[in-house]
C-alpha cells in the first residue's frame, strides 16, 4: 500500500484510540463516583433516615430534607414567575433591540456566576439588615440562581413557536396578551416545564449559597424566619466539623445518595417531558 | 365612499359590528396588553437590577476593607485574621492554579469523549451515552467534594506519598475540578459538533478523508468558536466552584508557590471563614468575593461572546 495512505491510517487509528481511551477514562471516573455513592450510602439507608431529625450524635435527615424541599419549592415558584415573565418579554417584545440584547448577555453571565457570590450578595442585602440567618434568605439566594435558567429556557422555547401561529391568532382578532398566553405558552409548555425542572435540579444541590443565608439547624423548623435545616449543609457540616464522628460521615453519604438520586430523577423527568413533546 | 365617510360615530359602530359592550372589551384588552408588556418588561429589567445590586452590595461591603488595607490587599502573601493581615494573593493564586490544572486535564479528555460520541460510537449507543454525560453534568458539586476527600485524597496519599504527602492540595483540588467539568465541557462540545451539517462531513469522507482528518480539517475549523466558548465556560465554573474544592485544597493561608502543596482558593476561603467573620475580616472577605466576581464575569463574558458569534453564524 502507498506509504502516504499507511501513515494517514496509522495516525487516524492512533488518534481514535486516544479518543476511545479518553472516553473510557472519563466515564470510569464518573462511574467510580456513582459506585462509591452506592457503596457508602446504601448501608445506612433506612426509613428512619427520612423521618428522624438530625441530632448531635445520632438521628436521621428528616428535618434537613423537609427544609430543603420547602426552600427549593419557594425558590422554584418565585423564580418561575419572574423567569417566565422576563423570558416572555425577551422573546415576544424585546426582539433584537439593544436593551433586549443587553439583558440576554447579562442573563447568560448570571447563568454561570459562582453560587457563593450569590450567597454573599443575599447575606449583604437580607441577612445583615435582618440581623439573623433565615429560611427566607436561603430561598431568596436559590431564587436568584434559578431565575437565569428559567429566563433562558423560556425565551428559547417561545422562539421555537412558529410565527405563523401568532399571526393566525392575531388575524382572528386575538389581542397580543391573549396570543402569548393561550397560543405561545401552550405551544412552549413542555419546554418551559423542562427548563424549570432543570433549574430546580440545579438549585436543590447548591450548598455554597446556603452557607451564610439559611445556615443549618438540628430541629424541625416550620418558621422561615429562623435558621433552616437543609440537606446540602448537613452534608457539608458532617464532612467537615463533624467528620471525626463515623456515624455522621456515614449519614452524610446516605444524604449524598438521596440528594444525587433526587437531582437525577428531576433531570430524567425533565428529559422525559421534553422528549414526549418532540 | 363619500357616504360612508359621513356617517355618524354611532353608525360607524354598527358598520363595524361593535356595540358598546364590545367597545369596552376592546378598551379593556388594550389596557391588559399594555400592562402585560410593561409587567414582563419590568421583570426583565430585574436582571439588570440584579447584576447592579450584586456589584453594588459587594463594592459597598468591601469598601471599608479596601480603605483600611489599600493595595496591600492584593499583594499580601498571607491571610491571618488573628493579626488582621489580609493578603489575597494565596487565594487568588490557588483559584487560578486549580482552575488551570482542571482545564489542562479536562479539555483533552472532553474533546476525546466528544469526538468519540459524535464520530466513532455506534449509533445505538450515542443517545444513551450522551444523556449519561448530560446527567452527570448535573450532579451537585458537593458530591464531588465528598468523593474527593473520602476516596481520591486517601488514594493519592497512599500511592503517591512523594507528591501528595497529605493527599490534599492544589493538584488534588484541580483533579476534582477536572472530573467535575469534564461532563460539562463534553456536553457543550458535543452539542456544537453535531451542528456541523452532515453534508460537509460526508463530502469530506467522500474525498477519502480519515475520521481524524474530517474532525481536524472540517469539524474543528467550523465550530472552533463554540468549542473555545464551552471550554471557557468550564473555566468559569472551575474558578467559582466552592464545594468541590473546599474539602481537598488543604486550606493553607500562606502563599505556597508550588503545584502540589496545600493552598486555598477564593471560594474556599470565603466558605471557611465567612460564617464566623466580623468587622474588618468580613469586609475583606466580601472584597475577595468582589474580586472573584469580577474575574469570573470577565471570563464568562468572553465565553458568551464567542458562543454567541457561532450561534449567529449558524443559519
Amino acid at each position: 500500500m502507498n506509504p502516504v495512505y499507511q501513515r494517514r491510517r496509522r495516525l487516524n487509528r492512533f488518534v481514535m484510540v486516544l479518543c476511545l481511551s479518553a472516553a473510557l477514562f472519563g466515564i470510569a471516573w464518573l462511574l467510580m463516583i456513582l459506585v462509591s455513592l452506592l457503596i457508602e450510602g446504601l448501608p445506612a439507608l433506612s426509613p428512619s433516615v427520612f423521618f428522624e431529625r438530625t441530632r448531635m450524635s445520632d438521628g436521621g435527615l428528616g428535618n434537613a430534607i423537609l427544609g430543603s424541599l420547602v426552600m427549593t419549592a419557594l425558590a422554584t415558584a418565585g423564580g418561575s414567575i419572574v423567569g417566565i415573565a422576563a423570558g416572555t418579554w425577551l422573546a415576544e417584545y424585546g426582539g433584537r433591540s439593544h436593551l433586549a440584547n443587553t439583558i440576554r448577555f447579562i442573563n447568560d453571565v448570571l447563568l454561570s456566576a459562582p453560587s457563593i457570590i450569590i450567597g454573599l450578595y443575599i447575606y449583604a442585602i437580607i441577612v445583615l439588615p435582618m440581623g439573623h440567618f433565615s429560611g427566607w434568605a436561603g430561598a431568596a439566594s436559590l431564587m436568584v440562581l434559578i431565575i437565569p435558567v428559567v429566563i433562558r429556557s423560556t425565551e428559547d422555547m417561545l422562539l421555537l413557536v412558529p410565527g405563523t401561529l401568532r399571526e393566525a391568532a392575531s388575524a382572528l382578532g386575538a389581542h397580543r396578551w391573549w396570543v402569548v398566553i393561550r397560543v405561545c405558552y401552550t405551544g412552549a409548555r413542555a419546554g418551559i416545564i423542562t427548563g424549570i425542572l432543570l433549574g430546580c435540579a440545579r438549585i436543590s444541590g447548591e450548598t455554597a449559597p446556603l452557607l451564610f443565608t439559611a445556615l443549618n439547624s438540628n430541629q424541625w423548623v416550620f418558621n422561615l424566619n429562623s435558621e433552616m435545616p437543609n440537606l446540602p449543609m448537613v452534608l457539608y457540616q458532617n464532612m467537615t466539623i463533624n467528620s471525626f464522628i463515623p456515624a455522621k460521615v456515614e449519614l452524610a453519604w446516605t444524604g449524598a445518595l438521596i440528594l444525587t438520586a433526587a437531582v437525577l430523577i428531576l433531570n430524567i423527568l425533565a428529559r422525559v417531558i421534553s422528549a414526549r413533546k418532540g | 365612499m363619500t357616504s360612508s365617510r359621513n356617517v355618524s360615530a354611532r353608525q360607524q359602530q354598527d358598520l363595524l359590528g361593535a356595540n358598546e359592550r364590545e367597545q369596552s372589551a376592546l378598551r379593556r384588552n388594550g389596557v391588559i396588553d399594555k400592562l402585560f408588556e410593561k409587567g414582563t418588561l419590568t421583570l426583565a429589567l430585574a436582571v439588570l437590577v440584579l447584576l447592579a445590586t450584586i456589584m453594588g452590595s459587594l463594592v459597598a461591603a468591601g469598601w471599608p476593607a479596601f480603605q483600611e488595607l489599600g493595595w496591600s490587599f492584593f499583594t499580601g502573601d498571607r491571610w491571618a485574621a488573628n493579626i488582621e493581615r489580609f493578603g489575597a494573593l494565596p487565594a487568588i493564586y490557588g483559584t487560578l492554579v486549580t482552575s488551570l490544572i482542571a482545564i489542562i486535564i479536562a479539555v483533552p479528555v472532553s474533546l476525546g469523549i466528544a469526538i468519540f460520541l459524535t464520530e466513532m460510537c455506534p449509533v445505538a449507543l450515542r443517545r444513551p451515552l450522551g444523556t449519561m454525560v448530560e446527567l452527570l453534568a448535573g450532579v451537585p458539586s458537593i458530591i464531588y467534594g465528598m468523593w474527593g476527600v473520602e476516596v481520591l485524597s486517601p488514594f493519592l496519599r497512599d500511592h503517591f506519598p512523594a507528591l501528595f504527602p497529605a493527599g490534599t492540595g492544589l493538584t488534588t483540588a484541580g483533579l476534582i475540578l477536572a472530573i467535575m467539568i469534564i461532563p460539562f465541557i463534553t456536553a457543550i462540545t458535543r452539542d456544537v459538533m453535531v451542528t456541523v451539517p452532515p453534508m460537509m462531513r460526508e463530502s469530506a469522507y467522500g474525498l477519502g478523508c480519515t475520521t481524524w482528518e474530517v474532525v481536524r480539517n472540517v469539524i474543528f475549523p467550523s465550530v472552533r468558536g463554540g468549542i473555545v466558548g464551552g471550554v471557557i465556560l468550564g473555566l468559569g465554573r472551575a474558578l467559582g466552584e466552592t464545594m468541590a474544592v473546599t474539602f481537598v485544597i488543604g486550606n493553607s493561608l500562606f502563599l505556597n508557590p508550588t503545584l502540589t502543596g496545600q493552598g486555598t482558593s477564593i471560594a474556599a476561603l470565603i466558605a471557611n471563614q465567612f460564617p464566623e467573620a466580623d468587622g474588618l475580616q468580613r469586609s475583606a472577605l466580601l472584597l475577595l468575593g468582589l474580586v472573584l466576581f469580577v474575574i469570573t464575569f470577565i471570563v464568562l463574558a468572553i465565553a458568551r461572546l464567542m458562543l454567541r458569534r457561532i450561534e449567529n453564524r449558524a443559519p
